[in-house]
């Protein structure tokens, strides 16, 4: 049990559960608040797959931002709690449920007994792919027209974010 | 023991199955929403997960236009979500059938 079994297994747990706990709270503010927590450790999950860009860019615009947003709306509007989890529609539920079940056991099935992947990890090499230097440098080199068309998708959803919000479509 | 990049899989397939089940089970639209920016999530660390184990920046890229796109669909959706409640007084999506005949 070297450090970073120790780490994938604390921050897996902690993903695993506050997911599971996000989608059973009835109070939406709670649910968003476990959310952040889900955040949160797959930052740190990022740091030990040697993600340093991506897991400081998840803790400032996920957790920071999105997630800002998201309880800034549920404090605006207040909605009514809903209903105890199981009580309104349960056979509709739990038939989600046994539907998630069953695709889960087939994707485990799958990915552990496929032998598809063998992939050693090397430390070396993915520190370099996760330095914001090889990144920038794809960004701006190869992939910089999905970059410019990332900056107009974001001023369309501020224009349209605005329209919508707006008292009045005129 | 070291962690394979199947255990990261697996724990991704687990957050995105525990987000679907979300999306179908909740009727609340904001934690709905939420349940999408869960999914989105788990696609994510399986990216990162391949680009950390191959050694190539391209799926860290991936996951920096994913997060643009969620940021800009949370912008958005959260914007109808108020233009709704703004009319019927609910973001209760068993009432927002308006659409549905």
């Amino acid at each position: 049990m070297n450090l970073e079994t120790i780490l994938f297994f604390i921050f897996g747990l902690i993903a695993a559960i506050s997911s599971i706990l996000m989608i059973t709270r009835n109070n939406a503010v709670i649910a968003a608040l476990y959310l952040i927590l889900n955040f949160a450790s797959l930052a740190g999950l990022y740091l030990i797959l040697n993600a340093q860009f991506i897991a400081v860019a998840q803790v400032i615009v996920y957790a920071g931002a999105i997630m800002v947003l998201f309880l800034f709306v549920i404090m605006l509007l207040r909605p009514e709690n809903e209903k105890k989890f199981l009580e309104s529609n349960p056979k509709v539920k739990i038939f989600a449920f046994i539907i998630a079940g069953f695709v889960f056991l087939q994707l485990v099935y799958i990915i552990f007994f496929s032998r598809a992947f063998n992939l050693p990890f090397n430390n070396q090499a993915s520190v370099e792919a996760g330095k914001i230097e090889s990144i920038g440098y794809l960004l701006f080199k190869e992939y910089v027209l999905p970059f410019e068309a990332a900056g107009f998708l974001l001023l369309a959803a501020t224009i349209g974010a605005l329209i919508l919000a707006k008292k009045k479509i005129d | 023991m070291t962690i394979t990049i199947e255990y990261y899989l697996v724990l991704s397939a687990f957050m995105f199955l525990v987000g679907v089940a979300g999306v179908l089970t909740r009727r609340n639209a904001i934690i709905v929403f939420m349940c999408i920016e869960l999914m989105l999530n788990s696609a994510n660390l399986t990216l990162i997960a391949f680009s950390s184990f191959l050694g190539s920046s391209v799926g860290q890229l991936f996951v920096f236009f994913v997060m643009t796109v969620a940021a800009a669909e949370a912008a958005v959706g959260l914007a109808i979500i108020i233009a709704i409640f703004r009319n019927r007084l609910t973001v209760n999506l068993d009432d927002i059938n308006i659409l549905k005949w």
